[in-house]
């Protein structure tokens, strides 16, 4: 229920980490792609999401002021979204897709499998704070069903026998592409970006 | 028998993204073509070619654009490729695959609509695609096609990628708009239309990815050739998405109006069913158009369409009219969601019923409540506590939101409402049997159980678990509506 806030069933300890210089730059060079400041909220959050793996309270007046909006307009779009996190999370996010094609193709069990695993439920994560577990609605793989998603990386017919070896795998967050320069540099003026 | 390969010509595992491979399958040269043009004889051949929306509306494209204020000087366009709806993936397909296709599109709908701005919405989800998009960006951007004065024509136009962050609403064209300007993704009421006053209060054109990749081809191959594929009036070529226990679950290329058994058993399609099961049932457009009634049941005789009896309905044609005849809403995305006759169909229907519950931005009151609503409904007839007035209750909630009445702000409550309506509808005998089977006293004891108060308060008098109870209309009063 996006009308619903489903990662705030307690109120954070703390205001948590604030953004960087560095990242507040790299907010600031979302400006000149849009009409208003406003606009930049989406890229800022994941920006500041990226940086300091959550939006800390700090974090969202930060952007407020940056954008030049009251704290509040700034909670008020983080809540909607689902994959904006206002607690610290795991190093590693599983996300189970529970769609239709899923569930038909065994996404209960890999679900199952993964909550009995690490002993944690839905948007909740484990006490060495490595992975943190969260259902999705539909990651748009329903051709591979079931999919699991590890941060950045798409896991296609995933099977509870392969969980184990999913999780020990390091690198199973690691997209094995290289990185876009998206939150580098925006386009317009500076023709030279980096590729 | 196999169909010519065009938007997904490039979509085979290993196919190279780039420019250069883009190129030299005759990339770029409908743009070439279309900057030889004026805008507005563009927007007319567009029309001509009666370019419906691929996103779920079937609106034409060309018909859109052409809606824009003639005395304008700023244009956006938005590219709509936050696609969420279960169980489509032709445009994660598309974009891994030919992210230039999807490009030169953009850049030829938007010398049309004489955009200044191009936004790719994306969803959140969609973590490689966008790397792979961004790089073709990028190289587009290396090669004069994005910018300042593309390809010497004096035209600008700058395209960035925004991304979602998991929001299905935000497939909504003013969610998407709402959602660009950095606000929660409510969509908007409507007028004024985006082509008037869209992101920024600025004129705005909203298209989905498959719509704009299907315009080079157009451009290049021309009208004539356009129009000789498809039905009446739905013309040209479509991606078709197949998934669930089908032998080959994916994308495939075929003019519309194929018929849903020929996506499930065609061997060029979804090859038949896994372990020759029989279909249960398939959502043939993804899940919010409704459910069609599978081969498990007996054919129809004399072919005629009668969605009151129980037959075979895998003879739908996926096109933009016959689903309608089926009970469906629409063709919608013409992403087939298989479900094998062994599934219980109360775990559909509670799949289908959680996901928009999920999903409802609750803006509108009936599309909150009901959603949720039905969502609970659907998890007491799955947990066996179901009671045979609760699919009348279901009827009666599907009646009683969504822009089909008029009280919505935008669609999503009506692609709550046809699921569940053509599930009850068509699906009745099975949810009748399954309920008869459960224990007597398993409604009384569910609802002492998660809300006693339903039960126990003087003035409902144990209501909750009576025969008659639940439902502010009458069966007669459902069957005449």
């Amino acid at each position: 229920m996006s009308w619903q806030a489903i990662d705030r069933k307690s109120a954070p300890a703390d205001e948590g980490p604030g953004l960087s210089d560095a990242v507040k730059e790299k907010i600031r060079a979302f400006f000149p792609r849009y009409e208003t400041k406003r606009a930049v909220m989406l890229p800022a959050l994941h920006v500041a999401q990226e940086a300091i793996g959550y939006i800390s309270v700090r974090a969202m007046k930060d952007i407020a002021e940056l954008l030049e909006l009251p704290p509040s307009a700034v909670m008020d779009v983080v809540t909607f979204y689902t994959h904006y996190w206002t607690h610290p999370r795991g190093e590693k996010v599983l996300m189970v897709c529970r769609s239709l094609s899923c569930q038909l193709m065994g996404a209960d069990k890999l679900q199952h499998a993964i909550e009995t695993k690490l002993g944690i439920k839905d948007h909740e994560t484990t006490p060495d704070g490595k992975f943190s577990f969260m259902t999705e609605e539909c990651l748009a793989a329903c051709d591979h069903a079931p999919c699991l998603m590890v941060n950045e990386r798409m896991h296609k017919r995933v099977t509870p026998e392969q969980l184990d070896k999913l999780l020990a795998d390091a690198d199973s967050d690691k997209l094995p592409m290289p990185r876009s320069d998206l939150y580098d540099a925006p386009h317009g003026e500076k023709p030279a970006r980096g590729h | 028998m196999a169909y010519e390969q065009i938007l997904m010509r490039n979509c085979r595992e290993g196919g190279d993204p780039s420019i250069k491979q883009y190129k030299a399958a005759g990339g770029y040269q409908a743009l070439d073509k279309a900057l030889a043009m004026k805008p507005d004889e563009l927007v007319e051949f567009v029309k001509g070619a009666n370019l419906r929306g691929r996103g779920g509306a079937g609106f034409p494209a060309g018909v859109k654009w052409s809606f824009l204020p003639p005395n304008r000087t700023v244009t956006y366009l938005c590219v709509n490729a936050d696609e969420s709806e279960p169980p489509t993936f032709c445009n994660r397909v598309l974009m891994e695959h030919d992210p230039h296709m999807l490009l030169e599109g953009i850049i030829i709908a938007g010398y049309a609509t004489r955009t200044t701005v191009a936004y790719i919405y994306m969803r959140g989800e969609f973590t490689e695609q966008f790397h792979v998009l961004q790089k073709a960006i990028d190289e587009a951007y290396a090669d004069g096609l994005l910018g300042k004065n593309i390809r010497g024509s004096g035209y600008d136009m700058e395209c960035y990628i925004h991304r979602g962050a998991g929001a299905y609403v935000c497939g909504e064209e003013t969610g998407l708009i709402e959602s660009l300007e950095g606000k929660r993704g409510w969509p908007r009421i409507k007028p004024p239309f985006p082509a008037v006053e869209g992101l920024f209060h600025k004129p705005t054109v909203v298209n989905n990815v498959e719509t704009l990749a299907c315009v080079p081809h157009i451009l290049t191959r021309g009208l004539d050739w356009w129009n000789g594929l498809g039905t009446q009036n739905s013309k040209g070529t479509k991606m078709y998405c197949v998934s669930g226990p089908v032998n080959r679950p994916g994308c495939y290329e075929a003019p519309l109006g194929i018929t849903t058994r020929e996506l499930i058993y065609g061997k060029d399609f979804g090859g038949g069913m896994r372990d020759n099961m029989k279909v249960k049932t398939v959502a043939p457009g993804g899940i919010s158009m409704g459910f069609l009634r599978g081969d498990m049941f007996p054919k129809p005789d004399g072919g005629k369409v009668d969605v009151t009896r129980d037959c075979d309905e895998l003879d739908c044609l996926l096109d933009f009219d016959d689903p309608r005849h089926y009970g469906l809403l629409g063709l919608g995305t013409a992403a087939a969601v298989v479900v094998a006759e062994d599934t219980d169909i109360r775990d559909v229907l509670f799949n289908v019923t959680r996901f928009f519950s999920h999903e409802s931005c609750g803006q509108c009151t009936q599309c909150r409540e009901g959603t949720g609503w039905m969502h609970r409904v659907a998890a007491r007839i799955r947990d066996g506590a179901g009671r045979q007035y609760d699919l009348d209750l279901l009827a009666e909630i599907t009646k009683n939101m969504g822009m089909m009445p008029g009280l919505s702000i935008c669609g999503l409550p009506d692609g709550a409402a046809f699921p569940i309506r053509t599930l009850v509808q068509k699906f009745r005998p099975e949810f009748e049997k399954r309920i008869g089977e459960q224990q007597a006293d398993a409604a009384k004891r569910r609802i002492l159980q998660t809300n006693p108060a339903a039960y126990d308060l003087p003035i409902l008098q144990g209501r909750a678990v009576q025969p008659a109870g639940g439902t502010y209309m009458t069966p007669e009063k459902l069957k005449r509506n």
